[in-house]
């Protein structure tokens, strides 16, 4: 009973504090789910990303049907995902029912204004604290997998398949380098079919 | 000011097929809106917009405002909010409750069994050289990801428009501080708040 409102109850915080985008969630999950609970393990954090970010949906989301599941089950995950959704529905419908105009009040305007900045900082502290644990030779990955989907407009699906795709080549050859080839850019459209096949299996 | 909506275009087929056009629709934004956030923009504005007439685009911009000064992501307040608009529109109250949720429980459906199927295998398979090998594949990409997601919000132009995240000293002191703040481990919901409080000082 305990745990399962516990779970609830922190990814509720979690949901209420998220503006801007789910990224700016990532210091708030790290702190509920890993310094206050010990839900997950420091080093299975980027993992716990990764996952989320593998499957379709707001990042929020995943994260809470993660951690929900891995504590209880499937009642975990239905408190969790649950604890994230309802501030944003019950906030969005008293906007929708009593507030229409609430985006013109000048005193949110400001508030705004100033989280705004506070939220970029929120995204930027994990990028280097989690890219501080990585080999340096994927300073150069995290880079380009930035610029692409920046400046080049790459689908992060296509990014992460074929980096999927690389490492599990890297994985099956073993080979004597040590790190999984950076290419993945080129990699992408040859060695993603390889990876499909052993799927079909 | 809500009256000029009901002058667009209305589905046909009564109540109880609204709210199935909602679940289908937001099921749909739920399932394809991979990488999150502004990417699933055009798709919700496709289907809400384009394929249903549910709003006008200057509707849809009003929805996008008010999903940034509100918390959580951009699909399931949109969600919440057309459903209730829609649904209100053909039966008042009860009928935009129903609709809010109708909308907002499709565009979590998605995530909710999919990332149970990804948990499950992960938690199972996770000793197994080629999942970690994958894994060790995209751990980067991903920290690459978030990195452009916080290179969209610095550019100027990059963010939704006319709410750019730096607009003086003021900001760039705001931004240093949090940072300052989260790297040292500052509770984030206390430097929200703080934030938002300087924001009403500075700006009001």
């Amino acid at each position: 009973m305990q745990p399962l409102f516990t779970l609830f109850w922190s990814f509720f915080k979690i949901g209420l504090f998220t503006f801007g985008g789910g990224y700016a969630m990532i210091p708030l999950i790290r702190r509920e789910v890993i310094d206050r609970r010990n839900w997950i393990a420091e080093r299975d954090f980027l993992d716990l990303l990764t996952l989320a970010q593998s499957a379709p949906g707001p990042i929020s989301l995943n994260t809470s049907v993660f951690v929900g599941y891995k504590m209880r089950g499937y009642a975990g995950a239905a408190a969790s995902i649950l604890g994230v959704v309802v501030p944003s529905f019950v906030i969005i419908l008293l906007i929708a029912l009593l507030f229409a105009d609430i985006r013109y009040n000048p005193v949110v305007d400001a508030a705004f204004k100033g989280m705004r900045p506070a939220v970029v900082a929120l995204i930027i502290v994990p990028v280097i604290s989690l890219a501080r644990g990585m080999h340096p030779a994927l300073y150069a990955v995290i880079a380009l997998t930035a610029a692409a989907v920046r400046y080049l407009g790459w689908s992060p699906v296509w990014i992460l398949i074929g980096a999927a795709a690389a490492g599990m080549l890297h994985a099956l050859y073993r080979l004597p380098k040590k790190e999984a080839p950076t290419n993945k850019k080129c990699g992408t459209d040859e060695t993603e079919r390889p990876s499909r096949k052993e799927g079909d299996r | 000011m809500r009256d000029g909506r009901n002058g667009a275009a209305v589905e046909k087929g009564g109540r109880p097929m609204i709210l199935l056009h909602l679940f289908i629709s937001y099921l749909k934004i739920g399932f394809f809106g991979f990488g999150g956030g502004y990417a699933m923009l055009s798709l919700i504005q496709n289907e809400v917009v384009m394929q249903h007439g549910w709003m006008t685009n200057a509707e849809f911009a009003d929805i996008v405002a008010v999903s940034q000064i509100t918390p959580g992501p951009i699909a399931v307040n949109s969600a919440t909010y057309v459903g209730y608009t829609v649904g209100s529109q053909a039966g008042g109250l009860w009928m935009g409750l129903l609709g809010a949720l109708t909308a907002t429980f499709a565009v979590c459906l998605p995530a909710l069994t999919l990332m149970l199927l990804i948990t499950r295998f992960f938690l199972k398979l996770r000793n197994n050289p080629i999942v970690e090998g994958a894994m060790q594949g995209m751990r980067p990409v991903v920290i690459g990801m978030i990195a452009s997601a916080a290179l969209l919000l610095i550019s100027p132009h990059g963010s939704a428009p006319g709410e750019r995240n730096f607009i003086d000293a003021w900001s760039w002191l705001l931004f240093g501080g949090v940072f300052v703040g989260s790297w040292r481990k500052v509770n984030p919901i206390v430097l929200i708040v703080l934030s938002a409080a300087a924001g009403i000082l500075i700006y009001y």
